[in-house]
């Protein structure tokens, strides 16, 4: 199904650790799946539950303020090694649509574009604002706006950051990719047969 | 304080250093960008590339979404003599029973297994499958059936796609979505990587390997010092390396958030790749080879970014945290948070120090291990397991110690049996298994217990990558085997 995305407002998740990967956003033994639902409720898993499966209060997802958050303010390089779609897969079956970061990792950002979850690069500057005024108050409401490519949050600048056109457009008007590749079949044929 | 063998290049003392633009009277090419002008179907302004897959490789853990979205769309496959299809992430590695497959005793991955073959059956895509002989890690199966050709375009739904750069390819791994599109429609929207020139230039020491010199590049440059690019790895250590080298190196790419590694193809690769089951034959043979001898770097092409590695100057390396960027040299102690200077850098050295159970400040050699891992789309070649009997041979796993020896391929491990390595190992009180990627990612029960530390010949060292709450030590197969024989991280120059 198309991925859409335009304008999202909520409190916000925070985990600013660098270099998260995506064995720690969803352990490989949840892998052993056919379908992309239901990994939401093992998003973070070993982090969020100690090896008893008691949940640790400490841990960003599971205190209170994060219930309902749509949005995860992550650290630098989010979503390292693996390209396990699962792990998009996860963030969005626990509700998140976005995620802001100073950076992403290739194989990430492009699988997060995917499902209509929206990878946010700010600016470090901006991004230490940003962690700095949610450190402040658990509940601030995030703004995250694709039209106009801005993050905002009450009581201080806009930050802006870019995504590239294509997939901008993708996202504001739920362009599916895999049909836009379908429709160049003429293209491709003709490029399968060049090279025969 | 002993200067670093890696440098970035000379023109400047920054890590990171952007060479000059070329401009359009002296434009020489990279190989990167030959590869990627033959395979671009469509490119619009503003828009991605459009890029033509010559070779898609499946496996059971990141495909049946994507076969699933055909179903829901009426599609097919469109080029499945393109496609090959294996499992290998889930697969039991237990000794197997001398004819049929292994049992697989976890209900989720068996069906996952069968979904898997029932896909194939489906779509008309080849399988290696469990139990035909043929079943291997996707990545090893690749290029030694000589389907791995230079100057192609290969993806797979696994990051370690980019072991087959080794050849020349462009390869690369991609989520559950893009292997839906490459099956659809044999091509993918991509933007144009960067290029990143890694030159490795020397004479590798004694037991310095393929795996330290990755390991000593990602720690120079981080986890994320290559995203956004491809890099290519040139210089006389790489030139002198086997094919089987050339994979690992190429294979912890991604490790550096690299799309892509790649090396020129050369004569070793020619030889390597001569009289292989799908590699072309006769007249076909030497068109492409004359194709692939136009494929190397031009003489002077300009990368985006270039690092200088001082081959003669690496030592045996062993990773210390919980990422592979935090590598060492084996006799060197371990960071402490102290030494760093970046507050993101320095916490995530603390968390992986307090994950590992380490001091600072003290090298690793001596610390006690539990369990060692040979195998991998990394080091699970026959070379490698050649390199660990070196060690081996005539030795015991310590007590206490326990060892799997993981094929690469039921083609590794008949070979590795014809020449008697097996034996080796299990003389030694190793554990001789069947082929898969096994502890790797431990997702067929092969996993290290809670507290446990490893040494092993793997790409990841990420928390609980070997099984939950267990430590890992990344090294060669050589480091890896001379942990096994003494019970401690041990220096395997003391034993060669």
């Amino acid at each position: 199904m198309p991925a859409q995305f335009s304008r999202v407002t909520s409190h916000a998740v925070l985990l600013a650790a660098s270099d998260v990967d995506t064995d720690q956003i969803i352990p490989a033994r949840f892998l052993k799946v056919t379908r992309k639902d239901g990994l939401g409720a093992h998003l973070f898993e070993d982090w969020r539950r100690d090896p008893g499966g008691a949940p640790r209060p400490d841990f960003a997802l599971n205190r209170p303020e994060a219930a309902g958050a749509r949005i995860l303010v992550a650290g630098h390089n989010f979503g390292c090694g693996s390209s396990r779609e699962h792990a998009a897969w996860a963030l969005v079956g626990w509700g998140l649509c976005a995620v802001v970061a100073p950076s992403f990792a290739d194989i990430f950002r492009a699988n997060a574009l995917k499902n209509g979850l929206l990878p946010v690069e700010l600016a470090r500057a901006d991004h230490a604002r940003l962690v700095g005024a949610r450190e402040a108050d658990a509940a601030l409401p995030v703004t995250v706006d694709l039209e106009r490519q801005v993050v905002e949050w009450p009581g201080d600048a806009a930050a802006g950051f870019t995504v590239d056109p294509f997939h901008r457009r993708c996202l504001l008007e739920g362009i599916d990719e895999l049909g836009y590749l379908l429709a160049l079949e003429a293209e491709i044929a003709s490029h399968e047969a060049r090279r025969r | 304080m002993t200067t670093s063998p890696v440098t970035t290049s000379p023109v400047t003392t920054s890590p990171v250093t952007t060479s000059p633009v070329t401009t359009a009277s002296t434009r020489r090419t990279t190989m990167f960008h030959k590869i990627w002008r033959d395979h671009l179907v469509a490119q619009r302004a503003g828009e991605p590339a459009v890029v033509y897959i010559d070779l898609h490789l499946v496996h059971e853990v990141t495909s049946p979404q994507a076969f699933a979205g055909l179903r829901g769309r009426g599609l097919v496959v469109r080029r499945p003599e393109r496609t090959l299809a294996t499992m290998d992430h889930s697969v039991p590695t237990a000794p197997g029973p001398a004819r049929g497959r292994i049992p697989i005793a976890e209900p989720q991955a068996a069906a996952q297994i069968a979904e898997l073959e029932r896909n194939c059956a489906d779509f008309g895509v080849p399988l290696h499958a469990l139990g035909s002989g043929r079943q291997g890690i996707v990545h090893v199966i690749g290029p030694e059936l000589g389907l791995t050709q230079p100057g192609m375009t290969i993806v797979c739904g696994d990051s370690h796609t980019s072991t087959h750069g080794a050849f020349g390819a462009l390869a690369f791994g991609i989520g559950t979505s893009e292997v839906e599109h490459v099956l659809a429609t044999q091509c993918l929207l991509q933007s144009e990587p960067r290029t990143m020139l890694v030159r490795v230039d020397g004479r590798l020491g004694p037991a310095v390997t393929a795996k330290d010199i990755i390991l000593a590049v990602i720690a120079a440059i981080g986890v994320d010092g290559g995203t956004g690019h491809v890099i290519e790895y040139a210089g006389s250590s790489i030139g002198a390396l086997s094919m089987e080298e050339r994979m690992t190196v190429c294979n912890m790419s991604i490790e550096a958030g690299a799309r892509a590694g790649l090396i020129a193809p050369d004569d070793t690769t020619f030889e390597y790749l001569a009289g292989r089951e799908r590699a072309p034959a006769g007249a076909a043979w030497d068109d492409a080879v004359d194709r692939w001898r136009r494929l190397p770097t031009d003489e002077g092409a300009v990368f985006d970014r270039v690092i200088a590695v001082d081959g003669g100057a690496l030592e045996p390396m062993i990773t210390y945290g919980t990422n592979p960027g935090m590598g060492i040299p084996l006799g060197a102690p371990v960071p402490a948070p102290s030494d760093l200077g970046d507050a993101g850098a320095r916490g995530a050295l603390v968390r992986a120090l307090r994950y590992m159970d380490l001091q600072p400040g003290r090298p690793l050699l001596g610390h006690r291990v539990d369990l060692v891992f040979l195998g991998s789309c990394t080091n699970s070649r026959l070379s490698d397991l050649r390199q660990a009997a070196r060690v081996m041979g005539g030795r015991k796993v310590s007590p206490g110690v326990r060892m799997l020896v993981v094929p690469g391929s039921q083609e590794v491990k008949r070979q590795a049996e014809a020449e008697g390595l097996d034996q080796v190992f299990r003389a030694a009180g190793a554990e001789w298994r069947e082929s898969g990627c096994s502890m790797c990612i431990a997702m067929n029960g092969d996993q290290l217990q809670p507290g446990q530390y490893a040494v092993s010949t793997s790409n990841r060292n990420f928390e609980g990558r070997q099984g939950m709450g267990g430590r890992t030590f990344l090294a060669s197969p050589l480091t890896a085997a001379a942990a096994a024989v003494s019970g401690r991280i041990t220096d395997p120059r003391t034993l060669l």
